[in-house]
């Protein structure tokens, strides 16, 4: 038995949370699947280190942590473009790095996007709630009683898996100030004008303060319901557009509740919601219609640029 | 009972039914999704609503485009004439100081004491129509309408976990200190929600609730809350 190697949280960051790829099976149940905001960027961070795409991962908003390494570790960063430094040596994204036990990772100024993952070979070894290790913070579920990270809280390392091939994954193209995303009809599209399907798909909306891992309130041209707001609450899909009375869009993303009440206008196709989850406050975003087959070759290009296979 | 298949977004459906809190259009909802569940469809999540049900499939295994046709013609199935009941929970709930601070509101809505509307909330078995909002949260219906009480006009930033509310007909428990609006009537000392139990979760659509009084002594014996 070796001894344990694990990372010590020195500064906690703006808002770091463990992530895997999120609680499935218990929606029924009123449990959300949360997750990490940039799915894609998740995988590819645990792709390059040869983890399971599912290993728990940080997730690092906006102003990253300082941690400490006890034993040596291999990481790799990717998402939002946040400098990162071992020691005083700055570190690329998207590949592996080394951290000598006894050394610091050190994050600086953020360039594009909002959401890094840092990953490390072995995944995180918390224990798993409901099968997953991903942190919803609403309900307090997950490693850490479900909150952000503290100062003091120590990460305990896995071990690595066999060595597999090394993949070429290419990275998420990020917001330059905003993003266009791709969206299809929701359920609800029928109970709102016309107009207001030409202004979500027409005009740019801004991603407010009032935004977070539950979702963004957006600011834009209102959206008119033809007849009431509220519907008798249903399901409820990470990356639809629900609106209230005030006719402002929410757009619902990985810590979402299970169930709303509120008519929704449209889904964010599944390939586009790890750029929405790059986005920050004061970003803009433009939703482009699109057919469920568009959504769908979408996703089977993202998942070749995952693979490292050309488009 | 008319049932249509929606697309909800490229990795999920929607089996839609007729719009109203209906006990027999969510027991048709039930009875779709126990189906779904049974069946080969590559399913992660089954979600029933009051009338509708959410079926969640893994957008990068693929099949959602096949998934449309499978769950038209179990949507279209005639119903069984047994309908799948639910199981029967019996739910302690404490009504005195200070665990039921909107109390007096909803006495006044209905024009009647504090004990009359305790009496009236007791009055009903209801049936868990949905479970969503946070884990183990059951949206449960139908209260006496004249205790029906419209949401609180301002929210509550924080909820105490195990309170037992009512709001427009529907009345729960809060298994977590959360966010809510509803009118607060008691305490229930039994987490809807606690992982480290064998059965983790105390309510499934479709279930039916029956809540029956405690005293202030027997919550603090029993609250699992932490809070005695």
């Amino acid at each position: 038995m070796g001894r344990r190697v694990t990372l010590t949280v020195v500064k906690p960051g703006m808002l770091t949370t463990v992530q895997d790829l999120g609680r499935r099976g218990y929606q029924s149940l009123g449990v959300p699947v949360s997750g990490p905001m940039d799915a894609y960027s998740h995988r590819l961070a645990n792709g390059v280190l040869g983890n399971d795409p599912m290993a728990a991962a940080l997730e690092i908003t906006l102003l990253g942590p300082e941690l400490l390494a006890d034993g040596d570790l291999v990481c790799a960063v990717a998402g939002a473009e946040i400098e990162v430094s071992v020691g005083d040596v700055r570190v690329g994204a998207n590949v592996p790095f080394a951290v000598p036990s006894g050394s610091r990772i050190r994050c600086g100024g953020r360039r594009r996007g909002a959401r890094m993952t840092l990953a490390v070979r072995g995944g995180f070894d918390l224990p798993a709630t409901l099968g997953s290790r991903a942190t919803h913070l609403v309900s307090h579920m997950g490693p850490f009683g479900g909150r952000a990270l503290r100062a003091g809280d120590v990460l305990p390392v896995g071990a690595p898996l066999p060595a597999s091939p090394p993949s070429r994954p290419s990275p998420l193209a990020l917001p330059e100030g905003g993003a266009r995303v791709r969206v299809l009809p929701a359920v609800h599209r029928e109970r709102f004008t016309d107009a207001a399907w030409a202004a979500l798909t027409g005009t740019r909306y801004t991603v407010t303060p009032q935004s977070n891992r539950m979702g963004y309130r957006l600011e834009g041209a209102p959206l008119a319901h033809t007849g009431s707001a509220e519907i008798l609450s249903e399901a409820m899909p990470v990356g639809v557009i629900q609106v209230p009375p005030s006719g402002q869009p929410i757009l619902l993303l990985a810590e979402c509740a299970t169930t709303g009440g509120y008519a929704t206008i449209a889904n964010v196709i599944t390939a586009d919601l790890p750029i929405a989850g790059q986005l920050a406050p004061g970003d803009w975003i433009e939703f482009a219609a699109c057919t469920r087959e568009d959504a769908w070759s979408a996703l089977r290009l993202r998942e070749g640029a995952l693979a490292g296979r050309a488009s | 009972m008319n049932a249509r298949v929606l697309p909800a977004g490229d990795s999920a459906w929607l089996v839609e039914l007729p719009e109203r809190i209906d006990p027999d259009v969510n027991a048709r909802a039930v009875e779709i999704a126990r189906a779904v569940e049974r069946s080969a469809l590559p399913f992660t999540d089954v979600v029933v609503g009051y009338r509708s049900v959410m079926v969640y499939l893994d957008p990068i295994a693929g099949g959602a485009a096949a998934a449309a046709a499978t769950l038209a013609s179990i949507a279209d199935e005639p119903s069984a004439a047994t309908e799948t009941t639910g199981d029967v929970v019996d739910v302690p709930v404490c009504y005195d100081d200070p665990y039921g601070p909107d109390l007096a509101d909803v006495a006044a809505f209905g024009g009647c004491s504090i004990d009359d509307a305790i009496a009236r909330h007791l009055s009903r078995e209801y049936r868990v129509f949905v479970v969503g909002f946070v884990p183990g949260f059951a949206y449960m219906a139908s209260v006496d309408p004249s205790i029906a009480a419209p949401r609180r006009s301002t929210p509550r930033v924080k909820v105490p976990a195990g309170s037992v509310a009512v709001a427009a007909g529907q009345t729960g428990i809060y298994p977590a200190a959360t966010p809510g609006g509803w009118n607060l009537i008691g305490r229930c000392p039994v987490r809807p929600y606690d992982p480290d139990r064998a059965a983790p979760f105390l309510f499934r659509a479709g279930d039916r609730v029956r809540f029956h009084r405690i005293s202030a002594a027997d919550y603090r014996a029993s609250s699992e809350w932490g809070d005695a």
